[in-house]
């Protein structure tokens, strides 16, 4: 479990990255915290591992301040996906993946031994292994990436728009092999983005974020869908233009016709004896 | 250009070359205080290099006192150092040790700030400690620009080595400035000549050390180096 115990960061200059910020992030579930840039939202992120330590409050994993760990130590222990991947480029991928079980110690043989599992893991051909980063299109170093951040077996793992860089139709499948994996690992995940739809399509909880670290809301995907606390909430997820009041409209040979409340189409609906119709 | 076939013409001379304070003799001194020069100057300069860059604290301090030192004259930087500590080596080395400095420098901390930002931080947050953030990271993708900055730092020790011979001490300077006092032109020209291919050779050296580096994936590439392709 992670908690964020008033937590705030100004820098020297006087800008406030966080006013103040708790909440709650339970064990084995993905937290999405949403927002558009320049709301703190990497800065929190990065308060877990060290990256960035907060100049007031408290941040803790399992009920202890991360402040009395040592930043190296609870990096390794900590899973980090960052957007562009962040490899190493003259450094193989399976020498990418294998570089925490590295650092600890771990004898090169079983690290690689370690880094090709992983490649089956996130789906990585094992043909890629001797290749260089460069060499790979950009949603393989993602999953690269992915692959390296779960080398140590962290409970937790950081995601700072991990798909922010690759086009929508690779980003989908990454996202949905991520969903794959957290219902096999069960890692506690803290996940930032700007997307509206990759948050709801990979969060357990969805925290919105205000400029300043401001919790606009909290809650499941269906409660700040369903009921947005407030305008803010409300214009982020487009809610105010429409572009989630579904409408489905029943067609000819069956099913519905989805569309938007600008009547743009959105997709069909098939005739399904097992789910109640739409109203 | 009948000096220029003269002197083609002492080099040519197997008598020139051979026995002691011959041109062979000479050229392996140069070729010694080059390399001892460019080694003191690498110890001192290469890790300050390195730790500017890393910390990126410094920077502006280096940048300034570089160039105040490059704007030294080496003669006279030389003959004050004759002065302070006598007829022989070690004023010439502390010319040469000075005038290499800089180009190390340089080229280390320019080296390291040429590595992405993002790659540092990704390396930092994976784990890595500021040392091996340096070695692992830092070092080897700025590697191209390092060596870079030896290179320079070597054409102009070769070059300017000949100033040796100005304060008593060995190296391709001798013949120089013995042809330049008995108006013996062709050794004088023979020796700058010597002086200019060893220059040339040196740089070679660095040039097929770097097009090597080209080669390894992920690198800094030096900008001369792209546009040669």
């Amino acid at each position: 479990m992670i908690e964020f115990e008033r937590a705030g960061k100004t820098y020297p200059d006087g800008t406030v990255a966080v006013g103040e910020f708790s909440l709650r992030i339970p064990s084995h579930t993905t937290t999405v915290l949403l927002g558009s840039s320049g709301c703190g939202k990497t800065t929190l992120l990065r308060m877990v591992n060290r990256m960035v330590d907060p100049t007031s409050g408290r941040v803790l994993i399992d009920g202890e301040d991360v402040a009395q760990e040592a930043p190296v130590a609870l990096r390794r222990r900590i899973g980090y996906v960052m957007q562009n991947s962040g490899l190493l480029p003259h450094r193989r991928v399976i020498d990418n993946i294998a570089t925490v079980p590295r650092l600890t110690g771990m004898p090169r043989g079983a690290a690689h031994e370690r880094a090709r599992e992983l490649m089956r893991t996130v789906g990585l051909d094992s043909g890629l292994a001797r290749r260089y980063p460069g060499q790979l299109s950009g949603g393989q170093q993602q999953r690269v990436g992915v692959a390296r951040a779960l080398a140590s077996d962290p409970n937790i793992l950081l995601m700072d728009e991990p798909f922010g860089a690759v086009d929508p139709l690779v980003r989908m499948e990454l996202q949905r092999e991520l969903r794959r994996l957290q219902t096999q690992l069960r890692k506690t995940i803290l996940f930032v983005t700007h997307d509206i739809d990759e948050a709801l399509a990979l969060g357990d909880q969805i925290v919105v974020l205000q400029p300043g670290g401001q919790i606009a809301q909290a809650g499941t995907p269906e409660e700040i869908v369903a009921a947005p606390a407030n305008d803010f909430v409300a214009r982020f997820l487009g809610l105010d233009a429409g572009r989630r009041s579904l409408r489905a409209r029943p067609q000819p040979g069956g099913g519905w016709l989805v569309s938007d409340a600008g009547g743009r189409p959105l997709g069909v609906l098939p005739d399904d004896p097992a789910r109640e119709g739409p109203g | 250009m009948n000096h220029l076939s003269a002197a083609v013409d002492w080099l040519l001379d197997a008598q020139t070359w051979t026995g002691p304070g011959q041109l062979g003799a000479r050229a392996t001194e140069h070729l010694g205080y080059t390399a001892v020069a460019v080694l003191i100057a690498a110890v001192i300069a290469l890790p300050a290099g390195l730790a500017i860059g890393h910390t990126g604290r410094g920077r502006a301090a280096a940048v300034l006192s570089s160039g105040a030192v490059r704007a030294l004259p080496t003669l006279g930087l030389l003959t004050l150092a004759a002065l302070a500590a006598g007829v022989g080596l070690v004023a010439p080395l502390i010319a040469l040790v000075v005038l290499a400095v800089p180009s190390i420098l340089a080229g280390a901390y320019a080296g390291v700030e040429s590595v992405d930002r993002a790659t540092v931080d990704a390396a930092r947050a994976q784990g890595m400690n500021a040392w091996q953030v340096l070695w692992r990271v830092e070092v080897p993708l700025g590697l191209p620009i390092v060596i870079g900055g030896l290179r320079l730092a070597v054409l102009q020790v070769t070059a300017t080595a000949t100033l040796a011979a100005y304060v008593g001490a060995g190296g391709l300077g001798r013949p120089l400035f013995l042809g330049l006092r008995t108006y013996d032109y062709p050794m004088m020209l023979g020796a700058s000549l010597v002086v200019i291919l060893l220059a040339i050779l040196l740089d070679a050296c660095f040039e097929v050390v770097q097009r090597l580096l080209s080669y390894a994936p992920g690198l800094a590439r030096t900008g001369r180096l792209r546009e040669a392709r």
